[in-house]
């Protein structure tokens, strides 16, 4: 009757190794290889030149755990299937009101009971944090409902809710009634700095914990510590039940559906956490920086965010914590080091850095969209 | 028919709800002009002056629209190629007026290429052109900066004013007002005089070459019908006549017309009256032709609304503050005219072929497939006429300018143009001239108005400047919602058929 | 005689592979002739359109076998666009209309009338002035022709659906050489006056000599309008008739007449009597856009093996769409005596249903997930199987992956291989062990069988079988393979119309499958037969 067998053939074919490499790097995506490939290429060519590489790897890690956090945010985005979260501003100004709250609570005496000045400091981050997330969760929630209703046209709504966010809160900073005179303009009373120095409040609260130094390298252990502590957890999350139903509503939503998941409420869950994350992840970046930067600061750093973590091998639809390593890491390693090399090769052309922020990063977001073709 | 519909309360409520934007901004602005306590004179200057700079820019964001590729967050690509042009115009010697013509052949090929490239880039990211144009302007950005910052002087040497000390690099401002490039305001500053000499030759000699092809070709050369040439003979008869009165463009009989053909802004007042003039003859016309000859039953409303819009406009010329306002503003001809220009090419345009042929493709990609269209060729011309268009936008925004800032002239001019054009009443995915002119009145006069506002009523400058930034954003967030969600409410119809 | 047919298509072979979907068809046509093109869905009916019309999709996967004449000269079309100059022109299912434009703009679509301009002598065609009055004019010309009235101004957003189609008729009219007229399921969205209106027309375009190939599943429209038709059934060319020697029962035997294969000795062999009944719908309407449930009602038995057949389009997809709270249902569902809430999502399978989708690639599956973690995640999800300490617990997985393979001979390189890369076959045995993996008491599958080889076929046909046998699971199958619903069910339901026409036996005769299908049950016909 039946003679299944012999009609399909066995599907175990071994590829030969070159077959595999070119899949592989077919798979990897021509630009990170190009990317991956430049960093090492200016590494060794700042060694060459004499640079100090201890000191420079030592930077390149302290600015992976800066960035770290706000590229983490693109995960719980973009596997709830929102798209990289272009917005993520929007977590990120309520993280900045934490951190002027926590500035303010300072100047008026909130923490002058923890007399340690260590500890006095991790104090100021961590209400600041509190805040920022408070704020941010609820931004979020707003946020992720919107982003409900435009489902297919996130990325580029999210740049302009991201802007808006940023505008309406540059509103705000001319009139918060703040009275730290290190925050408020001189001379007027009224109206917050560009830029803040948290010299006196929660600067370095993280990067200091732990600190060593091993020749001319710096480690900014507790900076690193807490960033991996909270890829860490997202990777934990991604493994339970809530982050793998989150997964499957943002990997196919019909799927998703046909598994008794509600789909509107995992994205929005995944909205959330990114928008909570930017908060997070703006007060690390400012006490390792050293400064809050105000008004038009922030409406930038989501694109900052997004090509790091598609730089990692992210895609528009899928991300693992493994890419917001890896990425976070390519991206500030090369932009690190272009500064000083640039000026050591060609010293008189200003804006190399930025120049090369602007190409890659945006080259690499254009390749991902090219790529993004039939996903859905 | 359009002359057959009834004004009912339905009407007034579609009309209300498609214009609640603008109506928004109308009701701001005038706040806002209350609170600045601006005078008339300057209000209506400012505003002339940013009209004449900024429509054309906002206009080149239509033909996308209408082709289906949304908002061309790209035209920063445009502006680029104008301000590549206008550094090798500079650098060689052009200036004035008929350097800005140099400028614009310059651009024209530059902004092929890259609207060719952009155009290209869209079509492998079909749905997602928006974010794209977005993204491509930033990329874009990083080229121009190395072009400029150092291939200029770091590749090839270049020996110029315009160079930083060091000789690498392109400097931060480039001043093309001042001497030997006189480009500032050159257009604005052209003579109706000059204007009437150029216009009279180029209808000549148009005439001329359409007649010698219609004889060579054994074509007929007739006045009625679709091939007839009533309306360039006309024109070149118009012409001619004020051309002569004027003294065949010189001196032959000094008098005040010739005179007055001297200038090279027209008042704004009377401006507003013979055009006030024209509209209303052009609409009795239609009402007379409508009523009379062709009999159609029903009221006319379109021409009486705008019948009715010219008498409330002269009405309101009369108030005194308004009078003053616009007797005191003169508004340059050329580049309004140039504006005019493209207005009725962009028509004409879109009654064309292609112009059809992109309209089936913006309304359905695969309907227009199915009917022979090739959509990805007429997706890329689209691009390339709305990059052509932006950096011609750009060139006229420079020279009112006069000078260039190299590294950030371009920066902007997306985001001002797509939310003029958006307030103005625009969607993603519909839009037509009206909306684009109406825009750039209402979100300028708001952008004028914010900062003095602001210092009046909250006592800071700085409110009003990032109030009206917030604005700016926030009118392309909320048409981007907007429109995804009736896209999702219209997929979500379709299904249920 | 050269001119005598305007279509002659001889001797048609077309195989993707090794499956042979239309084979040594031939179809003749006569000017002004309106000729049924009848058969069950799969029959090779769009086949044979797609290389009249010289689909793309035809040449790139290897072209077909035999020859094409329009009137009396041998024809190959590279493309659509051919096929519409040599004047075959289609009247398509869905609207080829742009809502926005005008009657006269859309029957115009994409062949304007223009003159030309200065800068047309230029830049070519493509800049010539539209010619309004001329496309208004010739628009009315067409529109007349099939007696509309519609005022070609208009914007077609503002038409009755059933208008479109005539829009849709009026443009192809308008194409100056046509010569043959596809009509593919025209009637499917129109109300019945409409229909009728439609069909008055078709009978209006052959008298002026155009040829029509009607392609429905409605036999009644057939014996109204048709005068020929030619019948397919598995690729191959059955019969060609005369409309006027034939009736309604002769032709739904021809469309559906097959030795039954491999009927097996369980079907139709349970006692339905003595179980308990497992599952009792009633008065179901589903909203599933091209799928319409429009009250069903029907009880199943524990144990039983239910079929649900009938033509694509049909609403038989609806029902466990409906059950499963992908679509909005009303009505009432019950297993077991239990009400099920619909409007909760993931009610039924919490409940104890599972389903395996049609649509196993978008609904079905995580393409880019691993072999084992689909057939985990729904088990993970609903009843919260495979966590460990509330963490994604791998070594079970692999373990029940493992077995799962082996139970179900899912060829692949390993549990861990993405669903994506397998072949249909083997993704379907996916689906199957994910919904096994639920242990359900009502186990639902939708098309099992489509698309995938006949190894995993036999394979899935028999577990199923099994499954009843070994584990007393009550099935329900949904699928548009009469032949497979009648060789494994106990009873079979035939959906026509979002309404079960007949439950049949699966030894029933074939014909009184085919007027099932085509929304007559028998008791009607016996009725009429008695008038």
């Amino acid at each position: 009757m039946s003679k299944p067998q012999d009609v399909v053939k066995s599907e175990v074919v071994k590829d030969d190794f070159m077959v595999i490499v070119r899949k592989r790097i077919a798979a990897f995506g021509l630009p990170r290889i190009i990317i991956l490939v430049a960093f090492i290429l200016m590494f060794v060519l700042a060694g060459i030149v004499g640079m100090n590489l201890p000191s420079f790897f030592g930077d390149v890690l302290r600015r992976w755990g800066m960035w770290g956090i706000l590229v983490l945010a693109m995960v719980p985005s973009i596997q709830s299937g929102n798209a990289p979260n272009f917005g993520v501003s929007v977590g990120i100004v309520a993280g900045l009101l934490g951190a002027v709250i926590s500035i303010d609570l300072n100047y008026r005496g909130a923490f002058d009971f923890i007399t340690n000045p260590a500890l006095h400091r991790i104090a100021g981050a961590l209400v600041a944090i509190a805040i920022g997330v408070i704020g941010g969760t609820v931004l979020g929630m707003l946020y992720g409902m919107l982003l409900n209703r435009v489902k297919g046209s996130e990325m580029a709504i999210s740049v302009y809710v991201g802007f808006s966010a940023v505008a309406v809160f540059n509103i705000l900073w001319v009139r918060i009634p703040i009275s730290n005179p290190i925050a408020i303009l001189p001379g007027t009373g009224s109206g917050l700095r560009q830029m803040i120095n948290l010299q006196d409040d929660f600067g370095d609260a993280f990067d200091s914990l732990f600190r060593f130094q091993i020749g001319s390298m710096t480690i900014h252990t507790g900076l690193l510590l807490l960033f991996f502590l909270m890829c860490f957890f997202m990777y934990i999350f991604m493994k339970s039940k809530r982050g793998m139903r989150m997964s499957a509503a943002g990997d196919n939503p019909t799927y998703a559906r046909a598994s008794g998941i509600n789909v509107d409420r995992m994205r929005i869950l995944g909205t959330t956490i990114s928008t909570a994350l930017g908060a997070f992840g703006i007060v690390i970046y400012a006490q390792s920086f050293g400064f809050l930067q105000m008004y038009r600061g922030p409406l930038m750093m989501g694109f900052t965010a997004v090509a790091s973590v598609l730089i990692g091998g992210a895609t528009i639809r899928r991300a693992k914590v493994f890419d917001v390593l890896f990425g976070a890491f390519l991206f500030n390693g090369i932009l690190t080091i272009a500064l000083p090399l640039s000026t050591q090769l060609i010293p008189d052309i200003p804006g190399v850095p930025e120049m090369l922020r602007l190409i890659i990063s945006n080259g690499i977001i254009l390749y991902a969209l090219t790529r993004a073709k039939g996903g859905r | 028919m359009e002359n057959q519909k009834i004004i009912s309360p339905n009407m007034l409520k579609s009309f209300f709800f498609e214009n609640k934007v603008a109506l928004m901004f109308l009701i701001i602005s005038g706040v806002a002009f209350w609170a600045s306590g601006m005078t008339t004179v300057m209000f209506f200057n400012e505003l002339s002056v940013r009209i004449g700079r900024d429509t054309f820019l906002v206009l080149s964001l239509l033909i996308p629209v209408v082709a289906g590729l949304g908002l061309n967050f790209g035209i920063v690509i445009g502006a680029m190629s104008a301000q590549i042009a206008l550094f090798f115009v500079v650098l060689f010697g052009g200036s004035g007026a008929s350097g800005l013509f140099t400028v614009a052949l310059v651009a024209t090929p530059i902004a092929i290429l890259l609207g060719y490239l952009v155009g290209r880039l869209f079509n492998s990211m079909k749905g997602s052109e928006m974010i794209g144009g977005m993204i491509v302007a930033l990329f874009a950005a990083g080229f121009y900066q190395f072009f400029f910052l150092f291939f200029l002087g770091g590749i090839v040497p270049i020996e110029s004013r315009m160079m930083t000390s060091s000789g690498i690099g392109v400097l931060n401002v480039i001043d093309i007002g001042a001497s030997p490039s006189y480009m500032r305001q050159a257009l604005d500053n052209v003579t109706m005089l000059h204007i009437l000499t150029v216009a009279f030759w180029a209808m000549l000699v148009f005439v001329a070459i359409m007649l010698i092809v219609r004889l060579v070709k054994k074509q007929a050369i007739t006045m009625k019908g679709p091939l007839s040439i009533r309306r360039p003979i006309f024109a070149l008869i118009v012409l001619a006549i004020v051309y002569i009165a004027s003294g065949f463009g010189g001196m032959a009989f000094v008098n005040g017309f010739t005179l007055w053909l001297y200038q090279d802004r027209l008042n704004a007042l009377y401006a507003l009256w013979w055009g006030g003039l024209l509209a209303a003859l052009l609409m009795g016309y239609a009402i007379i032709k409508a009523k009379v000859v062709e009999k159609s039953p029903g009221v006319p409303i379109k021409p009486i609304a705008y019948l009715v819009i010219v008498i409330i406009a002269f009405l309101l010329s009369l108030w005194t503050p308004v009078y003053t306002g616009l007797e005191n503003v003169g508004l340059p001809v050329l580049t309004y005219l140039i504006i005019i220009g493209l207005c009725v090419a962009i028509k004409w345009f879109l009654n064309t072929r292609l112009g059809q042929n992109m309209r089936s493709v913006g309304q359905s990609r695969p309907v227009a497939t199915a009917a022979g269209i090739n959509v990805d060729r007429t997706r890329i011309i689209a691009m390339i006429m709305s990059t052509v268009l932006a950096a011609y936008g750009q060139i006229i925004m420079l020279q009112n300018f006069g000078v260039m800032n190299t590294y950030s002239a371009h920066e902007n001019v997306g985001l001002f143009a797509i939310a003029a054009f958006l307030v103005g009443g625009a969607s993603v995915a519909k839009a037509s001239i009206k909306n684009a002119i109406l825009g750039v009145i209402l979100f300028h006069s708001l952008f004028i108005l914010a900062p003095f506002a602001g210092a009046n009523l909250m006592d800071s400058t700085l409110i009003g400047e990032y109030f009206r930034e917030f604005v700016a954003y926030a009118v392309i967030a909320l048409a981007l919602v907007m429109h995804a969600w009736q896209r999702k409410k219209k997929r979500k119809a379709k299904e249920n058929e | 005689m050269q001119d005598k047919y305007v279509l002659e298509m001889d001797n048609i072979r077309k195989a993707y592979g090794d499956n042979v979907v239309v084979d040594g068809v031939s179809l003749k046509i006569k000017p002004g002739e309106i000729h049924a093109l009848l058969g069950e869905n799969g029959a090779g009916k769009s086949t044979l359109m797609n290389i009249l019309f010289g689909m793309t999709m035809i040449r790139d996967t290897g072209g077909f076998e035999g020859s094409v004449k329009i009137s009396g000269e041998e024809v190959k079309f590279h493309s659509p666009n051919d096929a519409l100059t040599a004047g075959i022109g289609m009247v398509h299912q869905e609207f080829m209309l742009i809502p926005a434009f005008s009657v006269s703009e859309n029957i115009k679509l994409g062949r304007e009338d223009t003159v030309p301009t200065v800068l047309s002598r230029v830049f070519g065609k493509n800049m010539d002035r539209l010619n309004h009055e001329k496309m208004e004019k010739d628009a009315r010309k067409s529109l007349d022709a099939i007696g509309m009235n519609i005022d070609e101004h208009v914007r077609v957003a503002g038409l009755p659906v059933g208008y479109m189609q005539f829009v849709e008729i009026a443009r192809e009219i308008d194409k100056l050489n046509i010569k043959l007229l596809v009509f593919d399921e025209p009637t499917a969205v129109l109300t019945e006056d409409e229909a009728t209106q439609l069909l008055g027309v078709m009978r209006s375009i052959s008298e002026k000599g155009i040829a029509i190939i009607f392609i429905t599943h409605r036999l009644s429209e057939v014996m109204d309008v048709a005068t020929d038709m030619t019948i397919l059934r598995d690729g191959q060319l059955v019969a060609t008739k005369s409309v006027r020697d034939t009736n309604m029962v002769d032709i739904a035997q021809l469309m559906v007449g097959r030795e039954v294969e491999n009927m097996r000795a369980t079907g139709g062999q349970f006692a339905l009597q003595d179980a308990e009944t497992a599952v009792k719908i009633t008065d179901l309407h589903v909203d599933m856009p091209g799928e319409n449930v429009n009250g069903v009602s029907f009880e199943v038995k524990k144990g039983e093996i239910f079929g649900i057949g009938g033509m694509a389009g049909q609403g038989k997809v609806g029902i466990p769409n409906g059950i499963n709270g992908l679509f909005p249902a009303e009505g009432s569902v019950e297993m077991f005596g239990k009400p099920l809430d619909l409007s909760r999502l993931g009610e039924a399978l919490d409940k104890g249903f599972a389903f395996v989708s049609e649509d196993r690639r978008g609904v079905g599956l995580l393409l880019d997930e691993s072999i084992g973690y689909n057939i985990m995640f729904r088990q993970m999800a609903i009843k919260n199987g495979f966590l460990r300490g509330g963490l994604f617990d791998g070594r079970r997985t692999q373990q029940h992956a493992k077995d799962m393979i082996k139970l179900l001979d899912i060829r692949c390189r390993g549990w861990q291989q993405k669903a994506g890369t397998l072949s249909g076959g083997n993704q379907q045995k996916v689906c199957l062990a994910s919904a096994l993996t639920l242990n359900p008491k009502v186990l639902v599958v939708s098309e099992p069988t489509r698309g995938i080889d006949i190894g995993a076929k036999e394979l899935i046909l028999n577990y199923l079988t099994k499954l009843r046998e070994e584990d007393g699971v009550t099935v329900i199958m949904v699928s548009s393979e009469l032949g497979e619903l009648r060789s494994i069910c106990d009873r079979i339901a035939i959906v026509s119309d979002g309404k079960i026409v007949d439950i049949l036996a699966p030894d029933a005769p074939d014909a009184d499958f085919g007027l099932a299908m085509s929304g007559v049950s028998k008791s009607e016909i016996n009725e009429k037969g008695a008038e």
